[in-house]
């Protein structure tokens, strides 16, 4: 079941938890419901880091960072130049006949609810959760981790980034008219 | 720091990602701009990967934080693509709300 934690008596940690879930389950649906995709964009920059702020708090500080750069930087700069190279404006969109739209909110509470009740029943197979102070994600432990058996695949992302970014140049690049 | 499942537990994380998974299904089907329908697979996608690390901190296992990692790197290419091809869209049809990309529709 859905333990909520008692706002009485939290700890500071389930308060920035709940501060946290709320600003990114906020923002998330605030940029598909603004109209102005540049609008959609800052809030998505702010749901990414309050993801990141998730990782930090379960101590995960290789990947928060690595999240805040590569999602808030590399990724929203290129969502953003490319809002900017379209130039849309607000009036541009059309909305969604209102069947469509009636469709899209019924699945959604329908799959929400599908998800979460497949979810509140489920139980923990290991039980409750123990610590046993060994360390396994510091940014030492990930690098043994990514270097020794992840090793292939590790070169294999870097040979897929190089074709996008081939791809990505070749597609986005003008094309002369043949006549 | 060490005992943060203990005070805040697995199961909220679990229903946190799934509202968010939610929210970017509901993105996808709910616009017509292509941009935000990219940004809702990205808010997937980070569902997805906010439950691998909390799973990985469940289980006090780094693997599930190297899948993470490589999902990002994925995701960073599938993002440079995927607007590259917005990008000659927009230049070649003039807009790029997804309802009159139909060619293919026969």
């Amino acid at each position: 079941m859905i333990n909520i934690p008692d706002f009485a008596n939290a700890s500071a940690v389930q308060i920035i938890f709940c501060v946290l879930a709320f600003i990114t389950l906020l923002t998330a649906f605030l940029t598909i419901y603004s109209r102005n995709p540049i609008h959609s964009a800052i809030y998505l920059v702010i749901c990414f880091f309050s993801i990141a702020g998730h990782y930090f708090l379960l101590n995960a500080q290789f990947l928060a960072i690595v999240h805040i750069i590569v999602y808030s930087g590399a990724i929203m700069i290129l969502f953003l130049f490319t809002i900017m190279l379209m130039n849309l404006n607000e009036k541009k969109e059309v909305h969604r006949p209102r069947i469509t739209r009636l469709g899209a909110i019924v699945s959604f509470v329908l799959i929400s609810l599908i998800l979460i009740a497949i979810f509140i029943n489920s139980k923990p197979i290991v039980g409750e959760y123990t610590s046993t102070g060994e360390d396994y994600q510091s940014i030492k432990v990930l690098g043994k981790v990514l270097l020794n058996e992840y090793m292939v695949p590790f070169e294999f992302a870097s040979v897929l980034l190089l074709v996008a970014m081939i791809g990505s140049v070749l597609l986005s690049k003008k094309e002369k008219l043949e006549k | 720091m060490n005992n943060i499942l203990n005070q805040i537990g697995i199961e909220n994380y679990i229903f946190l990602s799934v509202i968010l998974f939610c929210i970017g299904v509901f993105g996808v089907l709910y616009r017509r701009n292509a941009i935000i329908v990219f940004m809702s697979i990205e808010i997937m996608l980070n569902a997805v990967s906010l439950l691998f690390v909390a799973f990985s901190t469940y289980h006090q296992d780094a693997e599930g934080q190297v899948f993470v990692f490589f999902s990002m790197a994925v995701a960073a290419a599938e993002v440079a693509v995927g607007l590259a091809i917005l990008v000659s869209i927009f230049r070649n049809v003039g807009s790029i709300t997804i309802d009159n990309l139909k060619n293919l529709k026969g």
